[in-house]
């Protein structure tokens, strides 16, 4: 057993309404952690509306905002200037599943950012609408089923590469950007720490597996977020001021294979395929590596 | 302190005067010089406030709407497409209770484009638990965000306002206003007091899902709020009476003493209809009018007391809900069901048509026909080109 050194207080207490194995349950618990008593929630419609459970009951330590699913950018910026004007010290946290921050609530996102209000935005990216039963959204990678992106006889699977949130993010000059995923809880609990410690708008993209929406077996959730990591499909990096840092890099790395062929959305998968994402992850991850080495000179946004 | 003042002036004069902490708004003519006068107060210090430059009317109502829920009193200001784009968050105001306050400058929709003033605009938002004044002129326009605030934050109603005046009619036309004392708006309007306001560290949740055993019960206290609103609005009246001088109240009565039929309307058309119950009424005509000027809550109780007794009533859209009656003439008939003299529909000034004094005579001929021959028609498009079919 490895021991970690993530707080023991708990701000997510039990009782939720999350399916088995959620990502998205666990990153809350862990952010929580970091963010403290003093953290206000904006959720919108996405699972996490459902998960602290249906009125009276409340599985969160932290005040909530329920809002309308594409406003969350405009909600922080709300409760941000609100409490500023009343006084009040809190970390605002707006927290949105990927459909509600990549997809319909980009605008109101991208706005909140340049704006520069201070703010915490988390995507956490189960990869398709999960509440409405798992519909594609931008953020859904490519080659994935999903039920409006069904493998039939003429059509099949999502097509064209999953939307670079923190790349979009990064080109509005956030102050700091990050992914995290659960597998890696300490990574996630520093870089929410370190978000909280800088003013103005941060952006956290938490890969968080879904194991209905994924089709895996609800106690592998943390393997497949790892494997997505040791693959270079979801590397771990923060962006601070334009200098790109990559927070953790493997040893030695995995075929995207492994990690494709641990979940059902990819079974249809043929062989060019696999060849393909794991060419595109390959350069990704060089570039990455030169935006990190790059930017040691200067940011680079 | 008086002022020669377009409408926009005053509206803006309005909410500087309540004191609103955040000002998040989109621009849209004709609301645009309303935010452009606010941002003028804010840049020379006269308003202490924060202006949050939204990148649409959606997120207008939404950063007001997350801003209110910390306690702060938050003001926009809108017209037709923007109010259209923000009908979701209107419905999440109303439903969240927070009182915002917005003044809607009332424009036609497109398609076709039309920047001129009807009233479909906020008219098509009737149902979504906003309280609705209509202003008939600039000092009505500045009254009303006093007003609105005052009895929106009142803890029996604890739902959204919404001031309307009529583009370029009111809102780019100068009239002289009386700009109230800051120290009377002060005492007159407490600092807002949000029972349900959110705190860190005080873990509650608001808005979360609800099954159908509670649901319901939510929506009736809003209906209840709604009701209670009337009461409120009575004693808002007498306070600004008392402290400004100035008088209002849900439906305005003009020359109805002695009057065989009347005209029923909302907005500024009131003003060129009262010259012309004037004149009539030299003339030997007994007609009179009722101004509403609550369209949310409705006055069902004053409609029905003024008119109940009339000979034949004329009611004037300045909209068109499709499908049946304009929007005031369907409330207005259903307000006076069992006791209901003929209710005839005029629909006027869609699209900022001008509204004549002889479009108006003309209605006054029309309804005083309907009194003594009855009904002819239920509805008719007044001063329409080539007529109707
Ligand atoms: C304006 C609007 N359109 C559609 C919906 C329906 N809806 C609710 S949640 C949801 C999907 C949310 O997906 P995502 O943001 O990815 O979060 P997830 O459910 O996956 O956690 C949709 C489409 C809505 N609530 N509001």
């Amino acid at each position: 057993m490895v021991k970690t050194s993530l707080p023991r207080e708990e701000y997510l207490i039990s009782g939720h309404f999350a399916c088995p194995g959620c990502g998205a349950a666990l990153s809350m618990r862990i952010a929580l952690k970091a963010l403290g008593k003093k953290a206000v929630l904006s959720i919108p419609a996405c699972c996490w509306a459902v998960i602290p459970g249906p009125f009276p009951y409340r599985n969160l330590e932290v005040p909530l905002l329920y809002t309308a699913f594409e406003v969350t950018g405009a909600s922080v910026s709300g409760l941000s200037e609100g409490f500023k004007a009343m006084g009040e010290d809190a970390i605002v946290v707006g927290w949105a599943g990927d459909g509600g921050t990549a997809d319909i609530g980009l605008q109101s996102l991208s706005a909140a950012v340049e704006r520069g209000h201070d703010f915490i935005y988390v995507m956490y990216d189960n990869e398709a609408y999960m509440n409405t039963g798992i519909q594609r959204s931008s953020a859904t990678p490519e080659y994935a089923w999903t039920t409006t992106t069904p493998v039939g006889k003429r059509e099949f699977w999502k097509k064209g590469w999953k939307k670079d949130m923190v790349g979009i993010m990064v080109a509005h000059r956030i102050p700091y950007a990050a992914t995290a995923t659960p597998a890696f809880p300490e990574d996630m609990y520093r870089k929410f720490k370190k978000a909280a410690s800088i003013k103005g708008p941060k952006f956290i993209h938490i890969l968080s597996p879904c194991p209905p929406g994924w089709r895996f077996p609800e106690e592998k959730t943390i393997e497949v977020a790892r494997k997505a990591v040791l693959s270079k499909v979801f590397p771990l990096y923060e962006v601070e001021n334009g200098r790109w840092r990559v927070t953790f890099k493997p040893a030695r790395f995995i075929p995207v294979e492994e990690y494709l062929r641990m979940q059902g959305r990819f079974r249809y998968l043929p062989e060019d395929a696999v060849r393909y994402v794991q060419e595109t992850v390959d350069r990704e991850w060089e570039r990455l590596l030169r935006k990190e080495e790059l930017s040691k000179e200067g940011p680079i946004w | 302190m008086k002022a020669v003042l377009t409408g926009n002036e005053s509206a803006a004069w309005g909410a500087r005067l309540s004191r609103p902490k955040i000002v998040a708004a989109y621009p849209i003519t004709p609301q645009t010089t309303i935010v452009e006068k606010i941002a003028d107060f804010i840049a020379n210090g006269e308003m202490d406030a924060t202006m949050i430059h939204v990148e649409s009317e959606h997120s207008a109502m939404a950063t007001c709407i997350s801003a209110e829920a910390t306690g702060v009193r938050t003001y926009t200001a809108t017209s037709s497409q923007g109010l259209a784009l923000m009908h979701e968050m209107l419905i999440w105001a109303a439903g969240a209770r927070l009182p915002i306050v917005m003044s809607v400058v009332n424009r036609a929709f497109a398609p076709p484009w039309s920047i001129w003033s009807d009233h479909m605009d906020t008219v098509a938002e009737r149902d979504t638990g906003w309280l609705q004044f209509y202003a008939e002129n600039n000092q009505e326009t500045l009254d009303s965000v006093i007003l609105a605030y005052r009895i929106a934050e009142d803890r029996d109603v604890l739902l959204p306002a919404m001031v309307t005046e009529e583009a370029f009619i009111l809102s780019h036309t100068v009239e002289p206003v009386e700009i109230p004392d800051q120290g009377a708006v002060d005492d007159y309007l407490p600092p807002l007091d949000l029972p349900h306001r959110l705190r860190p560290g005080e873990p509650v949740g608001y808005g979360s899902l609800m099954m159908p055993d509670q649901y319901m019960e939510i929506r009736y206290r809003m209906a209840r709020a709604m009701r209670r609103a009337r009461r409120v609005e009575e004693k808002a009246y007498e306070d600004f009476w008392d402290t400004f001088g100035r008088l209002y109240a849900p439906v305005e009565e003009y020359k109805m003493d002695g009057a065989d039929v009347a005209l029923v309307i909302m907005g500024s058309i009131a003003s060129t209809a009262k010259d012309v119950v004037d004149s009539l009424r030299e003339r030997g005509r007994k007609v009179g009018l009722l101004r509403i000027r609550t369209f949310r809550p409705f006055p069902a109780e004053e409609v029905r007391k003024a008119l109940s007794s009339m000979d034949a009533v004329a009611v004037l859209d300045r909209s068109y809900t499709f499908g049946h009656l304009g929007a005031l003439a369907t409330e207005v008939r259903s307000a006076l069901y069992g006791s209901s003299p003929p209710i005839k529909n005029y629909i006027v000034g869609l699209g900022g048509r001008d509204v004549r004094v002889r479009d108006l005579e003309w209605i006054v001929s029309d309804i005083e026909k309907v009194a003594k021959e009855g009904l002819d028609r239920e509805i008719t498009w007044v001063n329409l080109r080539g007529g109707e079919e």
